[in-house]
């Protein structure tokens, strides 16, 4: 079983994130990258399906050399391979981009199974996932929490939760599935998994080894343009409510909740 | 990434260090950092829940805990492949005691453990002891224990009363004895154990818990660290199988202040850590709570508080990655043969036997300045135990007492440099009697200095080396071999040398990133070192004139302190302004900052 999972690096969710003076992205100075966390659950899913059928994981991810740093950590964690698609005239490019690249660097490899986030914690748009199926022409089978490879492993049943009930989604291989909080528990890389990962191959791939036209590429080929970035609005300050019995103070609360702030 | 020069130890008071020479965590490859993180993620998911539980001292818990480094290769760095471990650098080493500092008790687990415990047999054992033994530590089957300390020999380490004699059959030693303060006893499998043979020859053995006449006393009752257990051990006709004699027979100093080198260097490596923990605790507290109407964390005093703090761990962070960077170079001369043999790699551990008791004495002193802040800056709710600032507090005691207290490191720092220098392995002498010609014709004023950021600090590290050993020199002179009954006079020489080696550190590690990221990206850095060296400047002053005016009397005297006074002489900066910017960033980021 060979299988594929997508990477993206992302801001580790305790940055703490800035608007640059363009206010339309963000500062990048201090902001310490990690592997988005649903890629992770997928590469763990992945590492888990070669362990009981075999088979070889490969990583791609996509974006500056910096993410090396999440495609060594997902080798260390136990992939065989990973693929580096940098390209200076990747910078700026939206989802279907990304996709079109993706799909560029998987259409030739062998693969039963293709693993991405459902979405990155960055953007948060979620649409990666199902463009590189549609560029593929495969299945596509969103928001994983279960995946149940067949035994002649020919196709696949896919759990994902719908309102507190479980949709149950069969498919043939290959399938392109995304990754949903609750598929695993990632495993850490362990020391001897680090070391070994310095070994395995890391391929970097611009944009002409991948055979694409690059004017498809970038900021000026989006299609979604970022219009504004605003920070959260300050939070306001709480209240205190006044009384002097615990009756007193339960009618003061519930008299606010109900004028004020209109839940009751 | 040009080759660092190889320095010997203590050669850096006598040698102009560059930044090239230097490691720095700036430095690390993406296994450093992929290890820290690993190291990292698994104090934070495993130990982090259970880190009230572990205070009850359940060795369920703790050697499962243990078992689960051990999965991860977080026991094995310094223990070679061939015997199950991972045979790393010793930055990589750094790397996960720094990341295990704020393990609480498990920080003493595990530094027991992989460092004291298992060493011995690495460096020292025998291949069959090699082989039965490090497999099992590495992967945390089997915890270690080390048992130097006697009731009656503590700092006076070799002066134990343990006993071993030749069983009649030659096929064991027959040990009798107390150990005492015994970390890691009540769960250990494995004790590396100090006795003398007929009461005479110092030696190395490996016992095993259930070997006859091998027992443990009770619990001791700590300040702190509550969750690792110490106890006594007792050893009463005590059968050990002669191939479990480490080394050689008479040997075992050797091995147990090679075993306390390293001991030292680790035990900085997690204070670092334990040091970072502190700041981040007390910056989110100092953000969250409000007095006077505005958070704390907006009045100067605490600012000064975090900015002194993340100072001193950036110095103290400095000098460890430093001193493994060195071991690292040092390590790497050896040829194949050496390399296999621990022996060898012990003795190139030796070799900064200065370095690792400046990290230990500084390490556990920075901590401690840290864990003190902590507490004040909670106020309070820092005193009370549902904080973890108290638990900190009481945790941190114990590092200034074991490893060799600070006050024995802080003899042996001037006691082995001087040693060296009679054996003409550091030119010390030398550049202590240039020091009066020199001076002579010093002139502070006409000092040119580049008009680059830190040149000033750079200027009065090499002045602070003067002062060191002119005061070291004159010191040598006046006492000649009764200098080691001068306590007072060398405690002073120590102090300044730790104090240059940890100015030094920072101030080469700052070049070294304004080299690389311009000066813009290095300015909280540059600040650090600016002020660090502000402070630190008039108290070796100080420190030295307090020695002369012991060591001399009368005009050479006068003329000394004058001598002290020019080399030391310096304009104070603004270190208000300096200290509120770091503090900026290390609210800014709610954390250690560098
Ligand atoms: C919690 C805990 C865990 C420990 N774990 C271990 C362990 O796992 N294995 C082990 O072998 N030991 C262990 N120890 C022992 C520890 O290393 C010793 O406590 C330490 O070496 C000091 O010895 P002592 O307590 O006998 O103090 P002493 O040697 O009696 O020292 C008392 C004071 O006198 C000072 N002093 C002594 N000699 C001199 C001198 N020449 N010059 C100036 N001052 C001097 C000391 O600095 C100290 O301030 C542990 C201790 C504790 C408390
Ligand atoms: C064991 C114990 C017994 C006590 N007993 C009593 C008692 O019997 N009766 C009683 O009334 N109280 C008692 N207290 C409370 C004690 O007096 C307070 O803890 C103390 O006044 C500090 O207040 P706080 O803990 O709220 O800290 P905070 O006021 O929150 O202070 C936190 C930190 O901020 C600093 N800080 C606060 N304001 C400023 C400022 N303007 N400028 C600079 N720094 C500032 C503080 O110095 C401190 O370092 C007790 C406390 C303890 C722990």
């Amino acid at each position: 079983m060979n299988i594929i999972v997508c990477l993206k690096q992302v801001p580790d969710t305790e940055t703490q994130i800035k608007i640059a003076p363009d206010g339309k992205s963000i500062v990048e100075d201090d902001i310490k990258w990690i592997m988005n966390p649903y890629d992770e659950f997928g590469v763990e899913e992945a590492l888990r399906i070669k362990e009981k059928f075999g088979g070889e994981v490969t990583v791609v991810g996509l974006g500056p050399k910096r993410v090396t740093e999440a495609i060594r950590t997902a080798l260390a964690m136990g992939a065989d391979k990973g693929i580096l698609i940098t390209d200076d005239a990747l910078e700026g490019s939206d989802s279907l981009a990304t996709a079109k690249a993706l799909t560029a660097a998987i259409k030739d490899l062998d693969y039963d199974i293709i693993f991405t986030g459902q979405r990155g914690i960055d953007d948060d748009l979620g649409l990666v996932g199902a463009s590189v199926a549609e560029f593929l022409g495969i299945p596509h089978i969103a928001l994983g929490i279960k995946v149940e490879i067949a035994d002649d492993q020919s196709s696949v049943k896919v759990h994902r939760p719908v309102e507190g009930q479980t949709l149950v989604i069969e498919s043939p291989l290959p399938v392109l599935i995304t990754a949903q909080k609750g598929l695993n528990e990632p495993r850490y890389a362990s020391l001897p998994g680090i070391m070994k990962a310095k070994k395995k191959p890391l391929e970097e791939k611009s944009l002409a080894d991948l055979g694409v036209d690059a004017s498809e590429f970038g900021e000026a080929a989006r299609k979604l343009k970022i219009i504004e970035l605003t920070p959260p609005p300050e939070r306001k300050a709480g209240k205190i409510i006044e009384g002097e019995t615990p009756q007193e103070k339960a009618a003061e609360l519930a008299k606010l909740l109900h004028e004020e702030a209109k839940v009751l | 990434m040009g080759e660092r020069k190889i320095f010997s130890g203590g050669e850096f008071l006598i040698s102009d260090v560059t930044p090239a020479d230097i490691f720095t965590p700036e430095d690390f490859t993406d296994e450093h950092k992929m290890i820290y993180q690993t190291a990292k993620d698994f104090v934070e998911k495993e130990i982090m829940p259970n880190i009230d539980k572990l205070e009850e001292k359940d060795p369920d818990l703790v050697l499962r805990l243990l078992a689960k480094a051990g999965e991860l290769g977080l026991l094995g760095t310094d223990v070679p492949e061939e015997y199950g471990g991972l045979g790393l650098d010793k930055v990589s080493t750094t790397v996960v005691g720094e990341a295990m500092g704020v393990a609480g008790s498990f920080t003493v687990v595990y530094g027991a453990h992989t460092g004291i415990g298992t060493l011995p047999i690495v460096f020292f054992g025998s291949e069959d002891q090699k082989k039965r033994y490090l497999p099992k530590l590495a992967s945390g089957e089997w915890c270690a224990a080390y048992c130097l300390t006697e009731p009656g020999a503590g700092t006076d380490a070799l002066n134990a009363k343990t006993k071993a004699v030749l069983s009649e059959d030659g096929k064991y030693y027959i040990l009798n004895g107390e150990k005492m303060f015994i970390t890691n006893a009540g769960w250990a499998t494995v004790f590396t154990l100090y006795a003398k043979v007929d009461g005479e020859h110092f030696t190395g053995f490996i016992v095993e818990k259930d070997f006859p006449g091998f027992s443990t006393g009770a619990e001791i009752d700590k300040m702190g660290v509550h969750g690792s257990s110490t106890r006594p051990v007792i050893l009463e006709d005590a059968k050990v199988p002669v191939e479990n004699l480490m080394f050689e027979i008479g040997k075992g100093h050797k091995i147990a202040f090679n075993i306390l080198n390293i001991g030292r260097w680790k035990l900085g490596a997690m204070t670092t850590g334990g040091c970072k923990g502190c700041i981040e605790g007390a910056v989110k507290y100092a953000k969250g709570r409000i007095q006077f109407k505005v958070p704390i964390s907006s009045f100067g005093m605490i600012k000064t508080k975090l900015a002194d703090m993340a100072i001193r761990t950036y110095m103290s962070e400095s000098m460890m990655y430093r001193l493994a960077g060195m071991f690292d170079d040092k390590l790497g001369t050896l040829d194949a043969e050496a390399k296999k043999s621990g022996a060898e790699n012990a003795k190139a551990i030796e070799e900064y036997a200065p370095e690792c008791s400046i990290t230990k004495v500084y390490g556990s002193e920075c901590l401690e300045y840290c864990v003190d802040e902590y507490v004040q800056i909670l106020g309070g709710y820092g005193y009370c135990a549902e904080y973890p600032a108290e638990r900190y507090y009481r945790d941190s005691r114990i590092n200034r007492i074991w490893e060799g207290t600070n006050e024995i490191n802080r003899m042996l720092i001037p006691g082995t440099l001087m040693r060296r220098a009679l054996q003409g392995r550091l030119n010390l002498l030398q550049a202590a009697q240039a020091i009066p010609q020199e001076l002579m014709s010093y002139s502070p004023l006409a000092v040119q200095l580049p008009d680059e950021p830190l040149a000033l600090q750079e200027h009065m590290v090499k002045m602070s080396k003067k002062i060191a050993l002119m005061v070291a020199g004159l010191a040598a002179q006046k006492f000649g071999a009764d200098l080691v009954k001068e306590q007072e006079v060398l405690a002073k020489v120590a102090d300044m040398i730790i104090e240059i080696f940890a100015m030094e550190s920072g101030l080469l590690r700052t070049k070294k990133i304004i080299e690389s990221r311009g000066e813009d990206k290095a300015k909280f850095q540059i600040a650090a070192v600016e002020t660090y060296v502000d402070q630190t400047i008039p108290t070796i002053e100080m420190w030295a004139k307090q020695a002369l005016a012991y060591v001399e009397q009368g005009d050479t005297l006068r003329t000394q302190l004058a001598g002290v006074k020019k080399l030391a002489r310096y304009t104070p900066i603004d270190t208000v302004s300096r200290l509120r910017a770091i503090a900026d960033r290390v609210i800014e980021l709610e954390s250690y900052p560098f």
